[in-house]
C-alpha cells in the first residue's frame, strides 16, 4: 500500500503545472488546486485507477486535507 | 433482471448525419485560457457541432436514413417499423417517428414509435427494435437517433464545453442465420435529476421567467429551458454502475472478454470513459473515440463512434460491445456480432 507520500507524487504526476514539493498532507487541496469540480472528477478518477476504491461527492466535500482523501483510500483498502 | 437474448436479427448499416457548423473548443471564451485547455484535456472533446436554429434532429435524421437506404438499396416503402429516440424531438406533440414516417415517403402499414432516452439510447433502442423484428418476423427496421443538445447555455461551462449535435440511423432486417444479441438493461430514477431540463413539460409549464438565464455557480448562468447536469453525479454514478454492468453481461453469454473486438461506449466525456477503460482493464485499440471530432453527441454517440471510426473494419465480421449510460439514471449494455455493416460517410449538412 502506497503511504500518504506516494500518494502525493501521483497527484504531481496528474496536476503537472503543480510545483514539486508544495504539496504537503497536511495541504488543504482546495486552496492548493485553484479549485474547481473538474479537479474533483480528476481525484476521483486517479483514486479509482491507481487504487480500485472508489470515492464520491460527499467523500470529497468532507474532506479538507490530502491526508483526509488519503485516509479514505486506506480505509476503503482494508 | 433485464438480461436477455434475441435472435433472428442482424444489423444491415449505420448512418449518420451532421451540421456543417463546427465549433472549435479552443475558440471558447467564456472561460479563461488555463481551464479552457483543461475542459479540453478532461472532456476530450476539441471540436463539435451545431446545429442552426430551425434544424431539428429529425432533419438530420432524414438525410442520413436517405442515404442509408440507398446505400442498402432498400425502398422506403419496405420499412416496417420505425423508431426515433431523442430528447431533442420536432414537437412535445406529436411523435417525430410519425413525421419522419410521411417525409420519407415510408408506407402506412409502417409501425412508427418514439422512445424518449439519451445516453443508453441506443442500447434500450437495438433491444426494442430487435424484439419486434424477431419476435414479429418484421422484414426491415430503421432505428434512428441523435439529439440537437447545443441549446444549452453557451455561458454554462459545465454544459457548453461537452455536447455536439447529431444523428444516427441504423437499418436491422429479419434474419434467421444471424448470431444473437446479448442485452443487460438497468435503470436507476432517483437519479433523475443529475441531467435534466427543469421546466418545459407537464411538470412545469414554461412561463414569462422560464427564458430569464440565472447564475448557478461561478461561470455556470443558464435558463430552466436548458440543460442541467450534476457532472460529479454523473462520473460517480458511471464508475459505479457501467463496469458491473459489462462483466454481469458478460459472464451471462459466458463470452471470453478476449473475444470482444471492440468496446463502444457512450461517449460521455474523455475522463470518464478512460477511466473505465483502465477498470476493465482494456487496451486503448480496442476503445475507440468519437469524442475529439464530434463531442459527446448524447443519443447518437455509441453509432456514430461506430460510423467514424470502424469503417475499414466494418465487412469483416466484428463482435462488438456497446455500453451507454447517462440521462435517467438509465444504463445498459449489448454485445452484438456484424458482418459486412455498411457504414456511409458521414453527411455533412447545411
Amino acid at each position: 500500500m502506497d503511504t500518504v507520500n506516494d500518494f502525493i507524487k501521483r497527484l504531481e504526476e496528474q496536476f503537472e503545472d503543480l510545483p514539486k514539493g508544495k504539496l504537503q498532507p497536511d495541504s488543504l487541496f482546495r486552496e492548493v488546486f485553484d479549485w474547481n469540480s473538474i479537479n474533483a472528477l480528476i481525484i476521483i478518477a486517479l483514486i479509482q485507477t491507481e487504487y480500485e476504491v472508489v470515492i464520491d461527492a460527499e467523500d470529497i466535500r468532507k474532506s479538507k486535507s490530502i491526508n483526509d482523501l488519503y485516509q479514505i483510500i486506506v480505509s476503503r483498502k482494508s | 433482471m433485464a438480461i436477455f437474448s434475441l435472435n433472428n436479427v442482424t444489423l444491415r448499416g449505420i448512418s449518420a448525419a451532421v451540421p456543417t457548423n463546427c465549433f472549435d473548443m479552443q475558440n471558447y471564451g467564456w472561460v479563461s485560457k488555463k481551464e479552457r485547455e483543461q475542459l479540453i484535456k478532461t472532456t476530450g472533446v476539441r471540436y463539435k457541432r451545431i446545429a442552426p436554429n430551425g434544424m431539428a434532429t429529425s432533419d438530420l435524421c432524414f438525410d442520413a436514413a436517405q442515404k442509408l437506404l440507398s446505400e442498402l438499396n432498400w425502398q422506403a416503402n419496405e420499412i416496417e417499423v420505425l423508431i426515433f429516440i431523442s430528447q431533442s424531438r420536432d414537437y412535445l406533440i406529436p411523435a417525430t417517428s410519425c413525421i419522419l414516417q410521411d417525409r420519407l415517403g415510408m408506407p402506412k402499414t409502417t409501425m412508427a414509435l418514439d422512445i424518449s432516452l439519451g445516453c443508453s439510447a441506443y442500447i434500450y433502442g437495438l433491444s426494442v427494435i430487435s424484439s419486434l423484428i424477431g419476435a414479429g418476423k418484421l422484414k426491415k427496421a430503421l432505428l434512428m437517433m441523435g439529439d440537437t443538445s447545443t441549446f444549452g447555455s453557451y455561458r454554462d461551462k459545465t454544459t457548453f464545453p461537452l455536447f455536439g449535435d447529431a444523428a444516427t440511423v441504423t437499418a436491422l432486417e429479419y434474419d434467421e442465420n444471424a448470431k444473437p444479441m446479448h442485452f443487460n438493461l438497468q435503470t436507476d430514477g432517483s437519479g433523475y435529476d443529475a441531467i435534466i431540463v427543469h421546466a418545459g413539460g407537464a411538470r412545469k409549464f414554461p412561463n414569462k421567467k422560464s427564458l430569464e438565464q440565472k447564475q448557478i455557480a461561478k461561470g455556470v448562468w443558464r435558463n430552466e429551458l436548458q440543460p442541467h447536469l450534476d457532472g460529479l453525479k454523473v462520473f460517480n454514478f458511471s464508475l459505479r454502475e457501467v463496469i458491473p454492468n459489462m462483466k454481469t453481461l458478460l459472464s451471462n453469454t459466458q463470452y471470453e472478454i478476449n473475444s470482444i473486438d471492440y468496446f463502444i461506449l457512450h461517449q460521455a466525456n474523455l475522463l470518464i470513459n478512460e477511466t473505465l477503460r483502465k477498470m476493465l482493464k482494456q487496451e486503448s485499440d480496442k476503445w475507440p473515440y468519437s469524442i475529439k471530432k464530434y463531442g459527446n453527441t448524447s443519443s447518437a454517440s455509441i453509432p456514430i463512434t461506430i460510423v467514424s471510426e470502424l469503417k475499414e473494419r466494418a465487412l469483416q465480421p466484428m463482435r462488438l460491445m456497446l455500453t451507454g449510460f447517462g440521462v435517467g439514471l438509465s444504463w445498459g449494455s449489448a454485445i452484438v456480432d456484424t458482418q459486412n455493416l455498411i457504414l456511409p460517410d458521414i453527411i455533412e449538412k447545411q
